[in-house]
């Protein structure tokens, strides 16, 4: 096989894209040699996945030079990429959710025994063809849509994000398959947020930053973590650094009448008893693992369920909210995860943080421009959102994108938060952004309540984590012991002595991949 | 470390889990086949001598209406809608009409031919527009309408042209026994040749893709603008199938639409296709129409008011449909 004169497998130069005012990518570099792992990383936003849809043809890049083995290419669908031998798997599995499994397989004319041969690999056992895909759990699509891709033996598998939402065994088996990916004639571009999948996984990483190539590393040695987050984050490691040494504090007043009260709250099979107090003034973690009845209950505390016993209480009052708008006028407002489910995402970013003064229409007629736009212009800056050229929401990144659903509420004012896994999918550098902003909240008197998948974060923001385990509270504990290890513990309900089996981890995860069939508002 | 996906039929092809399965999927046709069954029963009771000269009409009045609502799924299963069919439906019948009148019975035959060739142009016009001007289906079609309806009235200002023999006798009369008309077979036979084959197709399979999530489908290496013109083109074979029924039936062309569009509409609905795309097939519109056929009948017999009975038709329309929708999401739920 004729590799081109400089070795490499797949070879971007100089690509860029522009999507009217807002620079996509400037100009992004990538070199994959021939049997190599290649990490692709970079800060929400850096310009990975427009890199990677340019490279497999979903998006048509404005500049920049393809070459496939030292042959200049150039790919306008993912059909054509893929019959010249680039493959990706995008972060939302490119399954046709009204076709069963085996209709799916026939659309792309996958191979049946090797992607049979793939699902066993990746540890899905007993996958029944006939399912329809939009029966099946998120997971399960992941596997499937990877599973068909290396079935189709690319010469360069393109992974994005393909480790996020898996569970633990899955995300294990997956990073095995990627390993042994390694050596032979074809390569992998692989991106993750995850330092660790990293490096276990990677042999090289370009490190993208505002749509630039600023680095290349090679992973392996102690240092090249490091090597990468300076690489993403540019000048502003230093403070991300200094941030991880100071813990967050207490500003707890015990004195004060709590803002949010919850007592033997229960809906459903999923939340069964969960009893808590969130103060003014504090950061109030939630651990569980998936499943456990955290989207129930902040549902209900956002008022987008009935409560089917217990009591809420805000600020002393017996409260019963029918409408998330009830919610919002005792103050609580709620910042999802998914941030499709905040935004007006084909508005600009202005209407979106200015949605709440105009959604009470108290009274008729036009909105008024000119009173809302100082509190807009200040949450912007507080936020400091990127806000290039008053683009619509979509265009923004991930990151910033929940900027702008935080923004609308601290323009707005509020009494208390409620953030369900808002640093989901984002990277590090807006993570450090959101994390003061929820302290400075707090300090200036509103009650936080923070749900989170990513258990380092518990110390960074919050006051004390109370942690979920089968719809009643099982433990608290204060931000100072609730490092990863205690925090993992007690959402498997183990006592901190007891060790931590892996069959515990397995029960639980596929409990969840169980329940994700029952199809839970929030998928 | 495994986790399973959890169902308790395998796809092991065994003859009692295919059957589930096709009961599983077909749930909602099954239930209209039912309704109809019962409205049968109902007509027997109320006009105790409906028999053969009865279900006779009904399949004359079914063909060209049943020919529409399919033309009408092919456009929305790809996440379209087609406003064009009843002119469509018009123009072919002028064409017909005109080149067969007074011609030998093997010239209608190339006409036959011509017309359906015609019938995907015309469906190769409205998907090319709509792709390449990435104007709104539904504003490209309603154009269209307009558009098809007044060359249907520069062919044949009037009602007029004629059929050949042996297109009349396709449609009119029985088949073997007095209770099997022939328009009805003929219809099962014209949807069976043209729609299975594409269904068994990939092509049939990316028409289900793009309609249920184009992205998804163009990043499975589905032609989303292919497919999508591909299904208007579909749509226009079927009009001009409708178009030659007419004249068939008729005996003569007529240049002014019926309530083709909204009713093919009607039907799609009834007939268990999402509005959304993706999902449904043409057996279910097919069966819709037959029972807004037969409900219309029916309230002539009981000497309902014309007016009154189209009133009771929307009605009926929507309380199928949200009781139906309800069944389906209790289903889900358990």
């Amino acid at each position: 096989m004729n590799e081109g004169s400089n070795g490499y497998l797949l070879e971007a130069t100089d690509v860029s894209k522009q999507y009217g005012a807002v620079v996509a990518l400037r100009s992004a570099s990538l070199q994959v040699r021939p049997g190599e792992v290649h990490a692709l990383m970079g800060a929400n936003g850096a310009g990975k996945s427009t890199l990677v849809k340019i490279l497999t043809g979903g998006v048509r890049p404005d500049s920049g030079v393809i070459r496939v083995r030292g042959a200049e290419r150039k790919v306008h669908s993912p059909a054509e990429a893929r019959r010249g031998g680039l493959v990706s798997v995008y972060q939302e599995p490119a399954l046709i959710p009204d076709l069963d499994i085996g209709s799916n397989l026939r659309l792309t004319k996958t191979p049946i025994e090797p992607f049979r041969h793939w699902i066993h690999a990746l540890g899905m056992d007993d996958l029944d063809q006939t399912r329809m895909a939009r029966d099946l759990p998120l997971a399960s699509l992941r596997i499937i849509d990877l599973a068909r891709a290396l079935a189709i033996e690319p010469d360069v598998l393109m992974l994005d994000e393909i480790t996020a939402a898996l569970p633990a065994d899955l995300t294990e088996s997956v990073l095995e398959v990627v390993n042994g990916l390694r050596g032979g004639e074809r390569s992998t571009v692989f991106i993750s947020h995850r330092m660790t999948e990293i490096a276990s996984v990677c042999d090289r990483a370009t490190v993208l930053r505002e749509g630039k190539t600023v680095g290349v590393v090679d992973v392996g040695d102690n240092r090249s973590a490091d090597r990468i987050v300076e690489l993403m984050l540019g000048e502003i490691a230093d403070d991300v650094a200094e941030m991880a040494e100071h813990p967050a504090s207490s500003h707890r007043e015990e004195s004060e009448r709590p803002r949010l009260e919850m007592r033997n709250l229960a809906a459903d099979a999923r939340l069964r008893d969960v009893s808590l107090e969130v103060h003014p003034g504090e950061v109030v973690g939630v651990v569980a693992l998936e499943g456990q009845g955290q989207d129930e209950l902040f549902d209900i505390l956002s008022g987008s369920e009935r409560r089917a016993a217990g009591e809420l209480l805000v600020n002393g009052q017996q409260v019963d909210f029918r409408h998330p708008a009830d919610a919002i006028r005792k103050g609580i407002v709620f910042v999802p995860a998914d941030r499709a489910e905040a935004l007006l995402m084909q508005r600009p970013v202005r209407d979106n943080i200015a949605l709440p003064f105009s959604a009470p229409l108290r009274r008729w007629g036009h909105i008024r421009a000119r009173q809302e736009r100082p509190k807009v212009d200040n949450a912007i800056d507080r936020l400091q959102i990127d806000i290039r050229a008053q683009r619509e929401v979509r265009f923004l990144s991930g990151g910033n994108q929940q900027k702008v659903t935080i923004a609308r509420w601290v323009a707005t004012g509020l009494e208390t938060m409620l953030c369900f896994d808002p640093t989901r999918g984002i990277d590090i550098r807006t993570k450090h952004q959101i994390y003061p902003l929820l302290r400075e909240l707090a300090a200036s008197g509103a009650a936080v309540l923070l749900y989170t998948s990513e258990l380092s974060e518990i110390q960074l923001a919050c006051d004390r984590a109370i942690v979920i385990f089968g719809g009643k509270v099982v433990a608290e504990i204060a931000a100072s012991d609730a490092d990863e290890t205690t925090l993992l513990r007690a959402a498997h309900n183990l006592s901190s002595d007891a060790p931590l089996p892996e069959e515990v981890v397995a029960v639980s995860v596929s409990d969840d991949s169980g329940a994700g069939d029952g199809g839970t508002s929030r998928q | 470390m495994t986790t399973t996906l959890d169902t308790p039929t395998k796809s092991t092809g065994s003859p009692g889990v295919t059957l589930s399965l096709l009961v599983r999927r077909n749930t909602w046709t099954l239930g209209l086949v039912g309704i109809l069954a019962l409205l049968l029963v109902i007509t027997r009771m109320i006009q105790p001598n409906y028999g053969p000269a009865g279900i006779q009409g009904l399949a004359i009045s079914v063909l060209p209406l049943a020919l529409a609502a399919v033309a009408q799924t092919c456009a929305v299963l790809a996440r379209g809608i087609d406003l064009s069919i009843g002119s469509m439906m018009a123009l072919t019948s002028v064409v017909s009409a005109t080149l067969m009148e007074e011609r030998s019975e093997g010239f209608a035959v190339v006409v036959v031919i011509g017309v359906l060739v015609l019938g995907l142009a015309l469906g190769a016009i409205n998907g090319a527009l709509i792709v390449f001007t990435r104007v709104p289906d539904i504003v490209v079609t309603l154009a269209m309408l307009f558009v098809w309806a007044g060359a249907a009235l520069l062919v044949l200002n009037t009602p007029g042209g004629g059929s050949a023999a042996w297109l009349r006798r396709l449609t009119l009369g029985p088949v073997f026994i007095d209770w099997v008309p022939k328009a009805a077979v003929l219809l099962a036979v014209v949807v069976a040749v043209f729609w299975i084959p594409i269904r068994r197709s990939r092509l049939g399979l990316s028409l289900y893709a793009v309609g249920s999530d184009p992205l998804a489908a163009f990043r499975s290496g589905v032609s989303v603008t292919g497919t999508k013109i591909f299904s208007y083109v579909l749509a226009g074979l079927f009009s001009a199938l409708g178009g030659l029924s007419l004249t068939a039936t008729t005996g003569i062309g007529t240049p002014v639409p019926g309530p083709y569009t909204l009713m093919s509409v009607a039907a799609v609905v009834l007939g268990g296709v999402s509005l959304a795309g993706g999902t449904g097939g043409v057996l279910g519109p097919v069966i819709a129409v037959v029972i807004l056929s037969l409900l219309r009948t029916d309230m002539t017999f009981l000497n309902v008011d014309t007016n009154l009975a189209t009133v009771v038709q929307g009605l009926i329309l929507v309380g199928v449909v949200m009781v139906g929708s309800l069944i389906q999401m209790r289903r889900r739920e358990t």
